[in-house]
């Protein structure tokens, strides 16, 4: 039943960057259809081509390093972004038998450290640009992505509690009866918004901030690597519509469809949510972001993990 | 936080909105009859040159892209030649409102992309049109008291007969 491992993980890579570069295409007809308007439709049927234009394009564009940016970091920072992301996929159970790691004992944990290393992809890229606005992109992805991520490990203890695992795995199985959402509405949302924030997708894209910061931290990239960024901001968008499907959403599990479709289905909604926050809200000041994090997100984890600790008591047996 | 809430909610009802967007190559947009696209010069109804090479247009064009030369034959002047450098022309319509004999007509027509830049440049052939354009029934030399073979001075629409000097001596 189960797969050999280098299938599942090649399946999963090839999967994985294939989607990230559909996104940039289906992000931006999806838009369009929001905004009364057509988006790319131009190359191939409905424009789908369109991904693989852009993929042409940006491969054979010069790939400059400027003379003033620290080369070495400059290279690094991109793959970092990448690697984070793709790596914490590896403890996503797709299905009960289709994981990398989905049985890891700290899957969650994994998870969470993972995206805290993603930090270093964009505060990396913005310092070693050596420039004014990728440095101040970067300065704020990384108060932004720290502050969002404490409460988003906060906000999935809720989980942890009630599954008493950090396995992903058990996770999903604990929700054979009732998906997480019910019981963990309040975490579902904090978790949603921390992770808006956490790949610093609109309407939390301060860290890019076209209209006053130039593109924020890939200023100064051009090329594959600041196609890598756009890759991995996709993958991240997907990474955290699969973590919410895991944590929240039951994973796999549904009726009468198989459960790798159900998976699918259920990312591709989150997916599609992600990018009608994208089509519909604007961007908040940086003061407004912060504010919301530090006094409103963060109270409510905590108020979380204490009413749902309080729960857990009263009905423990014995 | 309803706000955002609605938003979302509105913003995802426009899916069934009609797009906007008229995808072009295939389906062209309105273009109202008043559009300033492509110049011409018109002709009279009776097929003659309207231009009377006056040169309004040339001295109303901000852009300097208008260059004609008078000539005259019978009476009648005209452009010996008319020259309008379209890579110049900002179609502001400007020599449309200074033409006394509305000669040149902007139409609705904006298809006029060259891959050569001298292409750009129309001669009076290119500009001339066989019809009278935007005013059918104009005709300046039937309403002014210029005398042309077949019309002699007097004998214009709502012209009095000139007056015989030679009856005013005291």
């Amino acid at each position: 039943m189960t797969a050999p491992m280098p299938v599942i993980i090649g399946v999963t890579l090839a999967v994985l960057l294939g989607l990230a570069t559909f996104l940039t295409w289906f992000e931006r007809r999806l838009l369009g259809l929001w905004q009364d308007r057509y988006g790319p439709n131009r190359v191939g049927p409905g424009g789908i081509l369109q991904a693989v234009a852009d993929g042409i394009k940006i491969l054979f564009k010069q790939d400059w390093i400027p003379p003033f940016a620290d080369r070495g970091v400059f290279v690094l920072a991109p793959a970092i972004g990448m690697m984070t992301v793709l790596l914490s996929f590896g403890v996503v159970p797709v299905t009960a038998f289709w994981s990398i790691a989905g049985n890891l004992n700290v899957g969650l944990l994994f998870v969470l450290a993972m995206m805290g290393m993603g930090v270093y992809g964009v505060v990396l890229a913005g310092w070693a640009s050596n420039s004014k606005y990728a440095l101040l992109g970067g300065m704020r992805a990384a108060a932004q992505m720290i502050s969002y991520e404490v409460f988003m490990g906060l906000s999935v203890l809720g989980v942890v509690m009630q599954t008493g695992s950090f396995t992903m795995r058990d996770i999903v199985l604990a929700q054979s009866g009732l998906w997480f959402i019910v019981p963990q509405v309040l975490g579902c949302v904090v978790f949603t918004l921390a992770g808006v924030a956490e790949t610093h997708r609109l309407p939390f894209d301060l860290p890019e901030g076209e209209n006053e910061l130039g593109a924020g931290f890939h200023t100064e990239y051009s090329g594959m690597k600041f196609g890598m960024f756009f890759l991995a901001e996709y993958a991240g968008v997907v990474l955290i519509s699969a973590l919410l499907v895991t944590l929240y959403l039951g994973g796999w599990q549904g009726p009468l469809l198989p459960p790798a479709l159900w998976f699918g289905l259920k990312t591709g909604a989150l997916v599609c949510l992600f990018i009608l926050l994208r089509a519909a809200l604007p961007r908040p000041r940086y003061d407004q972001l912060m504010a919301l994090g530090w006094k409103i997100l963060l109270p409510l984890s905590l108020l979380n993990i204490a009413a749902t600790g309080a729960i857990l008591l009263l009905h423990a047996p014995g | 936080m309803f706000g955002i809430l609605r938003t979302l909610w509105l913003t995802f009802l426009h899916m069934g909105h009609r797009r906007v967007t008229v995808g072009y190559p295939e389906h062209k947009p309105p273009l109202p009859p008043r559009y300033r696209g492509r110049i011409i010069l018109s002709r009279d109804p009776d097929g003659m040159e309207r231009c009377v090479a006056c040169n309004l247009c040339a001295v109303a064009c901000p852009v300097d892209c208008i260059s004609l030369q008078k000539a005259e034959q019978d009476g009648r002047w005209y452009p010996d030649y008319f020259r309008i450098n379209f890579s110049r022309c900002i179609f502001c319509g400007m020599c449309e409102e200074a033409c006394p004999t509305y000669a040149i007509q902007l139409i609705p027509d904006f298809e006029m992309s060259e891959y050569l830049r001298p292409n750009l440049v129309y001669e009076k052939e290119d500009l001339l049109i066989s019809g009278t354009g935007k005013y059918p029934d104009y005709s300046f030399f039937r309403v002014a008291g210029v005398k042309i073979p077949g019309k002699d001075k007097g004998e214009a629409e709502r012209e009095a007969p000139p007056v015989d000097i030679h009856t005013l001596l005291p």
